[in-house]
């Protein structure tokens, strides 16, 4: 094949391309926007916009995890009710010079602002208090039952986005026709079906009556918890080359992960299902197909890229419903996580259980909205400059 | 039609296009020859995008079309879209009218300036490379090896357009369709693309269809002028003869039109 585009050869040199090539390029307003240059180390960071973005978006979330400490902190000082009066026996109360001393001893007797600061040191030192419930430190507590949480609402989102991402491109590509609809129905039974209705009913068909599912817990009686690493069962049983384990966890996680996917897969499919079919509108899409790319490079470069942007926000925020949200398909499947945890301490008003929720709740928020973020700023390059 | 000793590299005679019940032209006679500007005027809902989109068998789904698109003797409209595929962007490629809307923002120059060149002309990264900095000092962008690392929304409207023209050069087509490539242009950029489109057509033998509303575009770029209307071209001819003695009554209308003029 000859090379017929060999440029600006046996035309006329460099100037090519231009008729009468009176600077035609430059006399047209034409100019960069970007690339002014910057002195010393400004002009490093501005070298790196993904680096400085990141830096900047961290330091945001480290802001806000620090106001959510604040929150937690005045929430629970509002709630009435005394701590001397739930931690001192009914004796004790009676004696001031007791509920003076207990006061004393943690602080109480400070203004709210030094026992904010006291309350954040103990925080820093990992000190959450300690649980009247279990009589363990709450971080012990939340050290178990959060990865359990993890594991599940884990589960459920990666199974969620598989799935409802290509549910909704398969409806998007199809408008209209059957299957279109057909995935339409399946994702509006997902997110109006309630979730611990679907759960009861899960269990009951699987457990009592076929028999497939492993009946409650994280493992089946008798099973030792792999070695601590992830706290995730699956993970460390899989690290630990302890198969029976995994399969066991496996098989414990699949039908409360396969409820909760319900509504998340639903609502995906949804969403992902119109971003997909405002982006095949778009002009990039049709030029895409003018420059004679396949369909497939189209769909996954040219489409996906742009429809994926609002899916993974409202994944994110599915992600975070699902971990601060499992209480009822925690409880209907006996599984020890952070909603049967936070269940049992607010009905006992175990305080200091309470609030380590609070704070692990809001952290897990900020650190989704933070990976949101910076997948933002990894897939659409324009977030990265403003 | 034979103009001297070139011949043409696209005819399109009688060409029908029916779309959800509506006839949307009714027999569109046009022809392009290489290293020719073929400018093509006319009122809005005239029909000018469908024909070129009807050249690149991008039309939207349903649309039912008859007559003949001979792209150096083969009818483009008797192709499978799988041989149609073959063609689009590589023997025949297009601009659209809005650089801001028809980049992707979130691809890098260099991605959109190679994904093709490496699809139809099996070129490696590297010499996709090397292709893309060429056709980037061609269409006139300063750095153009730092530009293959940045993305539309770091360069001004001329400069997008212009690698959109870039990215519709890069697999040597013969035919280019340019569907009023100044229109979303600062008018102090028009003059700059259009010259550039002008020069590209010179030396690489391009026939290019110039859509534009803009008859004074058409005047001082164009070497054919057809002016359409409701489907149908209604006149064709060399730009001197059909901006001096328009034949048809709707080209009088538009020559009229144009501010600063009356009719020549
Ligand atoms: N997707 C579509 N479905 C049905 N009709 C369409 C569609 N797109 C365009 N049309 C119709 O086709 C006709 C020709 O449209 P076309 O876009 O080719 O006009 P045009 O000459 O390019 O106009 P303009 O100068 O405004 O770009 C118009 O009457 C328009 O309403
Ligand atoms: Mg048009």
């Amino acid at each position: 094949m000859s090379p017929r585009w060999a440029p600006s050869k046996g035309t006329g040199g460099k100037g090519a391309g231009v008729e009468g090539g009176e600077g035609a390029g430059s006399g047209d307003g034409d100019r960069l926007v970007t690339a002014r240059p910057l002195p010393g180390r400004r002009r490093l960071l501005a070298r790196h916009p993904l680096a400085r973005f990141l830096l900047r978006r961290t330091a945001t979330a480290i802001l806000l995890a620090l106001g959510v400490t604040l929150v937690t902190f005045v929430l629970t000082n509002l709630v009435p009710g005394d701590p001397a009066a739930a931690n001192l026996g009914q004796r004790a109360i009676g004696d001031p010079a007791i509920v003076a001393q207990f006061r004393h001893h943690y602080g109480l007797d400070k203004p709210l602002p030094v026992q904010y600061v006291t309350y954040l040191g103990n925080l820093l030192h990992g000190d959450l208090g300690e649980s009247q419930q279990s009589h363990q430190s709450v971080l012990t507590d939340l050290s178990t039952a959060v990865p359990a949480t993890l594991e599940l609402a884990g589960a459920a989102i990666v199974v969620s986005l598989i799935v409802g991402v290509a549910f909704g491109v398969v409806a998007a590509l199809h408008r209209d026709r059957l299957t279109d609809q057909l995935l339409r129905v399946i994702s509006l039974l997902g997110v109006s079906v309630p979730t611990f209705w679907l759960a009861l009913l899960a269990f009951y068909i699987f457990f009592y009556r076929l028999g497939w599912a492993p009946g409650s817990g994280r493992l089946d009686p008798g099973m030792t918890a792999p070695p601590h690493v992830t706290g995730l069962y699956t993970v460390d049983a899989a690290l630990a080359g302890q198969w029976p384990v995994f399969w066991s966890a496996v098989g414990h996680l699949a039908l409360p992960a396969l409820v909760l996917t319900a509504y998340t897969v639903g609502l995906l499919t949804r969403f992902t299902r119109s971003a997909v079919l405002e982006v095949l509108n778009q002009d990039y899409v049709r030029a895409a197909r003018a420059k004679g790319l396949p369909a497939r490079t189209v769909l996954f470069q040219y489409v996906l890229r742009a429809a994926l942007v609002p899916v993974i926000t409202v994944a994110g925020l599915a992600f975070g419903a699902l971990l601060s949200g499992t209480v009822l398909v925690e409880s209907i499947f006996a599984w020890p996580g952070l909603g049967a945890y936070a269940y049992r301490s607010a009905t006992t008003l175990d305080l200091p259980a309470v609030m380590g929720v609070g704070l692990v709740v809001g952290l897990v928020y900020l650190t989704v909205n933070l990976a949101v973020d910076v997948l933002y700023g990894v897939i659409d390059p324009r977030v990265r400059v403003q | 039609m034979t103009d001297g000793d070139t011949v043409d590299v696209l005819r399109i005679s009688g060409l029908t296009l029916d779309l959800g019940g509506a006839r949307i032209l009714g027999g569109v006679d046009l022809a392009l020859q290489p290293g020719r500007i073929h400018g093509l005027a006319g009122e809005s809902g005239s029909g000018k995008t469908m024909t070129g989109l009807a050249t690149l068998g991008l039309l939207p789904p349903g649309a039912r079309t008859g007559g003949r698109i001979e792209l150096e003797g083969t009818d483009l409209l008797t192709l499978t879209p799988r041989q149609l595929a073959v063609l689009r962007g590589r023997s025949v490629s297009m601009v659209f009218q809005d650089p801001s809307t028809s980049l992707h923002p979130m691809l890098s120059i260099g991605h959109q300036l190679t994904d093709h060149l490496r699809h139809h002309l099996k070129l490696n990264r590297k010499a996709a490379k090397e292709r893309a900095v060429d056709l980037l000092t061609q269409v006139r962008i300063p750095n153009p090896r730092e530009a293959l690392g940045r993305y539309p929304h770091q360069f001004s409207g001329g400069m997008r357009q212009r690698i959109a023209i870039a990215i519709a050069l890069a697999c040597e087509p013969k035919v280019l369709i340019a569907d009023e490539p100044t229109t979303a242009l600062d008018v102090t950029v028009q003059a700059g693309v259009l010259r550039l489109l002008r020069g590209l057509c010179d030396d690489l033998g391009l026939a290019v269809l110039l859509v534009t509303h803009d008859l004074g575009v058409m005047s001082a770029i164009a070497d054919e002028v057809s002016v359409m209307r409701h489907g149908l071209v209604v006149e064709t001819g060399p730009r001197g003869r059909v901006l001096t003695e328009p034949q048809h009554e709707y080209t009088r209308q538009l020559l009229d039109a144009l501010p600063g003029r009356s009719t020549v």
